[in-house]
């Protein structure tokens, strides 16, 4: 009798669809995960392979790798070098690759693999610590004086270390280049002459190595970038254009002042790169990455997968739950006991439909006859339905039998039926027929089957399945409708014919 | 069958749906605590009985199923009786014995059950099979009641009932309902049972429906329906207005029989009562539940509120009630 206010209810129902909604957005910015089912995501793999020639005694190679390059996310890495200890170690930064034998001779060949998944998310270069101090560089004369004279020039046209380097990058590029220009790239490849020019003006520069992304391109070799020190971040130039950035086809490989490639007890090393654009799933991305990120702890994907499987389908409960909500309390369709339906829904989804229906109903006659000659035997109710369980039991292993000498294994699907359900449904059918005639039981019956196959259609769609298992949280937006629509006042579809007659009094 | 009613229609004729019925009036006035009250008639019975209403002589109670062996021996000297789940609603499990021949006994629909049919559905009964969610129950046995003529002869081998719709101890709606051959001798319905809408203001019948489809006579017997008249009309709604002092349920349904020697019984109460009273009364229930919810100070005692009903259904030179003593007046207990 006590009126409650609906509105923290309804605040209170909003927030769940509210919290479910940011969830799941949330899970789809922070881990991937895609919204539609079978999304594919681009991956690069690139292989960068080693050969020189061994000297006979004990042999070390390390070969700088990727640490976190802009616009890429690393997959995985592996080595492929037989023979070889491989270990990968990090140290101020520099992420190297080694591998050690204690004697090889001739030529040898290492491979370095590693999957790359585009990622556009802008990531925060880490914040070296200490001041970046520029490299000393010592030039000669003349160098020296017509490297004061370009930077004196490029000065003048700039106000920052960012658009000092532009302007730098400009003069020397000029398609009429001046004799300063001509003597400073005399002696120096373009690169190298700006790493000068730049750390002489007392700008923290450096030159990183990029590797141009094609698909199936081979024997690659990596190019010089140039990197800036703005007194914050580093900044990426093109030293050939001069436009600052990262391109997306480009793979910042080495972005430190080490070595790219050391090799002691050998000779003639060479690095060369091959890469290859693969398409994956991209959930097989998301769980393969699910316990590196954040939310991976809060996702389904970290159970053993038994466990997941039986998720799997139970997380597909709640639509089921959903469609008869919407049947019952919408549209107003007789059900034989409410949620029958959705167990004979999930038993659809392992059998398939027609094979299942078809099990369904002739498990059901056979039981209703069976019933009729059980209903004469005057037994207490308690046993009689225990009795109807074990005859269900039998004409499903009769059906399963059957079907398969029959050459239809889809007859050993009835399995799948929850034995009681039947006997149930097939004891309460047996007394509305009693009570209500077959007219009531046909109305029931295929209220039922209805619902079931609607919410079959439901559970089995592809959409769903992938929505239910990979954003779990959205089930708190399919609670926050079934609690709305226990709150529907308004009238049922089958209200307006049940009421048709109320015309006549208008 | 293509026959529908816009919503707009059903709103306007103030027609309360399930839906509204289930969370606005049911969930709202009816207390749980109350329910297991009109859901076991035995306890309905007792409760009504220390308020004046009467209800159908109690024979026996069978709650055990070695008891049912007495049963036979109890009912060899009876022509007449009904056999009720405690806990049954809606009308299921219910057995109505009007006779017997030779060993056997009659239905009103003149079909023949046996003694071990009727032990039978005895322990049905017991096993829960005609109860709410099957708990087990006990089977109630009780007198048969025997109908006034000047209501039977319009029913069809069958009690004609009476179902008040009582909102707050108002009574807000009334039909009559009729067996018929359809309805096999059961006053249900929609099992085919003729729905009589009376008028609360003098128990007068205002239109009649069968299967929710408008109808003039009766179909088995052919009497005209409109004809009805309920005598007696004020106290049967006193009798029903007493049953909310109670049980306390702001939102239900009363059903009562007319018997032809102790006068209006109570049948049983129902905290879920259908809506197909509406049609037979050709109108909404809602403008008459927001009318008693308008109200600012409720009526106090049966009689006032039945004044108040039958006065808001346009009745007049109705008895005035007795005041009712002031609700500021303090009550103290000794």
């Amino acid at each position: 009798m006590i009126r409650h206010s609906k509105t923290p209810f309804y605040l209170a129902t909003l927030l769940l669809i509210a919290a479910g909604l940011l969830l799941a957005v949330l899970r789809h910015q922070q881990m991937g995960v895609p919204w539609l089912p079978g999304a594919q995501q681009p991956v690069w793999l690139v292989e960068a392979r080693i050969d020189f020639q061994a000297w006979g005694e004990p042999v070390s190679v390390d070969l700088n790798i990727p640490d976190q390059p802009p616009g890429f996310h690393t997959l995985t890495e592996q080595a492929a070098s037989p023979g070889y200890g491989f270990a990968i170690t990090e140290h101020q930064g520099d992420r190297r690759a080694e591998w050690t034998i204690r004697d090889a001779a001739g030529p040898q060949t290492l491979y370095f693999k590693t999957r790359l998944i585009p990622d556009s998310a802008e990531r925060d270069t880490l914040l070296e610590p200490g001041v970046i101090k520029p490299a000393e560089i010592f030039l000669e004369e003349p160098d020296a004086t017509a490297a004061r004279a370009l930077l004196l020039q490029a000065e003048a046209r700039s106000s920052g270390p960012a658009s000092m380097t532009r302007e730098l990058i400009g003069l020397l590029n000029s398609a009429t280049p001046d004799q300063n220009t001509r003597l400073l790239l005399s002696d120096a490849a373009l690169a190298p002459t700006l790493y000068r020019l730049l750390n002489f003006a007392g700008i923290p520069a450096r030159i990183a190595d990029g590797l141009q992304l094609e698909d199936a391109r081979r024997q690659q070799t990596l190019q010089p970038w140039l990197q800036v020190h703005d007194g914050e971040r580093w900044l990426t130039f093109n030293p050939r254009t001069g436009i600052q950035g990262v391109p997306a086809d480009v793979l910042l490989w080495r972005e430190t002042d080490g070595s790219l490639l050391d090799v002691t007890g050998g000779t003639d090393s060479i690095v060369r790169f091959s890469m290859l654009r693969q398409t994956v799933p991209a959930l097989q991305i998301v769980r393969a990455e699910a316990n590196k990120r954040a939310f991976g702890s809060l996702s389904l994907y970290q159970l053993p997968v038994e466990q997941q499987g039986m998720f799997r389908m139970l997380l597909l409960l709640p639509f089921g739950a959903l469609v008869v909500c919407l049947m019952r309390i919408l549209v107003g369709i007789k059900t034989s006991g409410t949620f029958m339906p959705v167990l004979i829904a999930v038993a659809f989804v392992q059998t398939s439909l027609l094979p299942g229906l078809a099990a369904f109903m002739g498990v059901v006659t056979l039981g209703l006859l069976m019933r009729g000659y059980l209903s004469s035997l005057n037994l207490l109710l308690v046993s009689r339905i225990s009795a109807l369980i074990i005859l269900v039991l039998f004409i499903t292993a009769g059906i399963s039998i059957i079907g398969y000498q029959m050459g239809f294994s889809t007859g050993m699907t009835v399995t799948f039926f929850p034995m009681v359900i039947l006997a149930w449904t097939i004891e309460r059918m047996s007394i509305l027929w009693e009570e209500e005639g077959a007219h009531e039981v046909l109305i029931q019956g295929a209220g039922s089957l209805i619902v079931a196959i609607l919410a079959y259609l439901v559970m089995r769609a592809p959409l769903a399945e992938h929505i239910s298992f990979n954003f779990p949280e959205l089930h708190l937006v399919v609670l926050g409708i079934i609690l709305l629509l226990g709150q529907y006042t308004g009238y049922k579809l089958t209200e307006l014919r049940r009421f048709a007659p109320m015309k006549r009094y208008q | 069958m293509f026959d529908w009613i816009r919503p707009r229609d059903l709103k306007r004729k103030g027609m309360l749906s399930m839906n509204k019925r289930n969370v606005d009036y049911i969930a709202r006035y009816n207390d749980r605590s109350a329910f297991p009250l009109v859901d076991n008639k035995l306890k309905t019975k007792q409760v009504v009985e220390e308020h004046e209403v009467a209800s159908p002589l109690l024979l026996q109670v069978v709650s055990e199923q070695h008891e049912i062996g007495h049963f036979r021996e109890r009912v060899a000297d009876l022509d007449g009786f009904a056999i009720k789940p405690a806990k049954g609603s809606g009308g299921k499990g219910i057995l109505v014995i009007t006779g017997r021949k030779g060993d056997d006994f009659v239905k009103p629909s003149g079909s023949r059950v046996s003694l071990a049919d009727i032990e039978r559905h005895l322990s049905n009964i017991l096993a829960g099979l005609y109860s709410l969610g099957g708990s087990p129950d006990v089977a109630v046995i009780e007198a048969l009641v025997r109908c006034d003529p000047r209501l039977s002869r319009y029913s069809h081998e069958g009690v004609p009932d009476i179902r008040i719709v009582v909102f707050k101890g108002y009574p807000v709606m009334a039909m009559l309902r009729l067996a018929t051959h359809a309805s096999d001798g059961k006053a249900n319905l929609h099992q085919g049972a003729v729905g009589v809408g009376l008028n609360l203001a003098n128990g007068r019948a205002l239109n009649a429906v069968q299967f929710d489809r408008p109808i003039e006579q009766h179909p088995d017997n052919g009497l005209n329906l409109a004809d009805i008249q309920i005598d007696n009309w004020h106290y049967l709604l006193n009798m029903a207005s007493r049953c909310y002092e109670a049980t306390g349920l702001g939102y239900m349904g009363v059903d009562l029989v007319v018997d032809a020697t102790r006068g209006p019984l109570l049948l049983e109460l129902n905290a879920r009562p259908g809506l197909a009273i509406q049609v037979a009364n050709g109108q909404g229930l809602l403008p008459r539940l927001h009318a008693v919810e308008a109200l600012k100070r409720p009526h106090l005692t049966p009689e006032e509120r039945v004044h108040w009903a039958m006065t808001e259904a346009g009745a007049d030179n109705i008895p005035q009630p007795r005041r009712s003593i002031p609700a500021l007046e303090p009550v103290f207990q000794i």
